[in-house]
């Protein structure tokens, strides 16, 4: 205790001792609400999947979306998008948004697939729309065609996704995002959803079997090596322009005041 | 006189200071040491490239930090080959930048103009060798000589035929007529209005007729956007939203700037953007062109459906899709 008593009055005693009572309080309250959570599921066990949903969309979609889901200035309506915008939207953690940007950017989900499942549910009943998908039910490995994939993607996708599906910029901040590591199922579905700035692909554009043969080709860009040295983000003529106009002009001019460069 | 001027004394040449290498024996022996170093560099960058030609294996991935994946094969080849080339020119100049004579030397300029003895002496030549040729006791040979002479630069001229034939009404037509119908690209399916929903895009290109092969100039003068809106989102004039079908707009997809695919939809602003330079089109006002480089807005195909009820071209686009050219009518 003596040891204690002698730095009472050291300068960084107040702030050390403000530090254990927040990590503290943190630890205590991160406990308390890991044990909540359990019960959260017990309680979901009891009701239907869509009250459940309903709960989950109370607390988390609500102040945007409307507490019947029918939108606002802010957030769209939510009547009729289906249980396939819902799974993808939440499931890739596009939703709920981070903050007010241009565009909702893929980030690690906030609901786990139980609580997708149930969001889902519950939009889906507010009125009929495209069903979602698991990643068991598109078949591509199986049923996809990875040549035609290819011509449907640079015919349909390319020209916003890049044609290596690297993704790409739109206008006023928006953004095509990359389509590489992106589960079959949110593919799929966003073909058929068409979310954000992205327009719909119905199944009478591109059947369902030429859908599951891009993302055949998507899964097959995904492993591609690189053929002759580094891809440099495989985007095309800007970041090899970029490397030669600075890294090569660079080397040519230090290579060129070291020629003229009086030896000592 | 104060304020005249004294003529600048001519400094002479600055006082030469020799190099390190030049006056201390150990400092050359430093020199073509690193001098030997770079060759052997450049060696051992030729020895990498005949190594990775004939024994690493073409399908041979290894990774590497940055770059990812790489093919080692095509990566062996590519440094060995720029040591090999770099190091060689880099130790010639540090060679003679350290070693090789520093005097400085004076290099005087001659008269570029021969002596007159040698002119007359090469007019002498010249005309024996004519007069031993038998040129001008031979005139057959001389004109066949000739014939053969002009004939053999006929060819470059006749080459130049290749830049034609002119394109002739070509550029103005597409394969749109009255009545085509509008088939997926690919899968050449017939499209229905229901087909797409709105917010939904299509790329189509004209039905052909059966055994009828699609070339290359046919699909960069023919493919045309489809894009469902709800019909109340338009602002367009009575003939312009006449050619449109509940909803459905088409689109010429070939840019009016430089003829690059424009194929950018923007659900959500209801603009078309054409990846190449930015040039962005409002849908809602048939194609208008709210920003980029396009001067015009793109040409819009007027559409219907058949008796069937699949979508077809009312008539032929009504001006030349694609950029602009000389003998534009619009």
């Amino acid at each position: 205790m003596k040891f204690i008593s002698k730095y009472r009055k050291h300068k960084f005693a107040a702030p050390l001792l403000l530090l254990f009572a927040l990590t503290g309080l943190g630890l205590t309250f991160s406990v308390a609400s890991a044990t909540e959570a359990p019960k959260a599921v017990d309680a979901a066990a009891r009701s239907t999947l869509i009250e459940e949903g309903q709960q989950i969309f109370l607390k988390g979609c609500s102040s945007c979306h409307g507490l019947n889901g029918e939108g606002a200035a802010i957030a769209p309506s939510l009547i009729g998008v289906g249980a396939a915008s819902v799974d993808f939207q939440v499931a890739t953690g596009r939703m709920p948004m981070q903050d007010m940007s241009q565009q909702a950017m893929r980030k690690a989900p906030v609901y786990n697939e139980e609580e997708v499942a149930a969001l889902a549910a519950y939009v889906a009943s507010l009125a009929p729309g495209p069903r979602a998908y698991t990643n068991e039910e598109i078949e591509w490995e199986r049923d996809g065609n990875t040549a035609e994939g290819g011509e449907l993607f640079r015919n349909n996708c390319a020209m916003c996704h890049n044609f290596a599906g690297q993704g790409g910029a739109l206008t006023q901040g928006k953004y095509a995002p990359s389509v590489m590591g992106v589960e079959p199922r949110h593919i799929y579905e966003a073909m058929i959803t068409g979310p954000q700035a992205m327009p719909v692909f119905s199944d009478k554009i591109i059947t369902p079997e030429e859908k599951l043969s891009i993302i055949k080709w998507i899964k097959a860009a995904e492993t591609e090596p690189n053929l002759g040295g580094a891809a440099l983000g495989r985007v095309g003529p800007v970041t090899e322009g970029l490397l030669i106009w600075t890294l090569g002009l660079g080397l040519l001019i230090g290579i060129a005041v070291w020629l003229t460069a009086k030896a000592r | 006189m104060s304020n005249e001027l004294e003529p600048l004394a001519d400094p002479g040449l600055p006082e030469h200071i020799h190099r390190k290498a030049d006056t201390d024996p150990i400092a050359a022996k430093r020199a073509e040491r690193q001098v030997a170093v770079l060759f052997s560099l450049s060696a051992v960058g030729t020895l990498l490239f005949i190594f990775s030609y004939f024994f690493v294996d073409q399908d041979q991935f290894i990774f590497i930090p940055v770059m990812g994946s790489t093919n080692a094969h095509q990566l062996g080849i590519g440094i060995g080959m720029a040591m090999s080339l770099l190091f060689i020119g880099f130790g010639a100049v540090h060679w003679a930048k350290t070693l090789m004579p520093d005097q400085e030397v004076i290099a005087y300029r001659h008269e570029m103009r021969s002596e007159d003895s040698d002119r007359e002496d090469f007019v002498k030549a010249a005309k024996a060798g004519a007069e031993t040729a038998g040129l001008g006791r031979r005139p057959l040979i001389k004109r066949a000589l000739a014939a053969a002479a002009g004939l053999a630069g006929l060819p470059a001229i006749l080459l130049l035929r290749d830049l034609g034939p002119l394109p002739g009404n070509a550029l103005n037509e597409t394969s749109w007529k009255s009545g085509t119908r509008l088939v997926t690209d690919p899968g050449d399916r017939p499209i229905k209005a229901s087909d797409l929903e709105v917010g939904g895009v299509a790329q189509v290109m004209p039905e052909l007729p059966v055994g009828q092969k699609r070339t290359l100039e046919n699909i960069a003068k023919d493919a045309v956007l489809l894009i469902r809106l709800r019909p109340t989102e338009f602002q367009l004039d009575a003939e312009r939203l006449s050619w449109t079908h509940e909803g459905i707009i088409a689109f010429s997809k070939i840019c009016s700037h430089m003829g690059c695919a424009v194929a950018l939809y923007e659900q959500t602003t209801k603009h078309l953007l054409c990846p190449c330079h930015q040039s962005t089109f409002d849908v809602t006002r048939a194609a208008k062109v709210i920003f980029g480089p396009a001067a015009r807005p793109l040409p819009q195909l007027a559409i219907t459906v058949d008796s069937e009820g699949y979508l077809i071209a009312k008539q032929p686009f009504t001006e030349a899709v694609g950029p602009s050219f000389w003998e534009r009518k619009s």
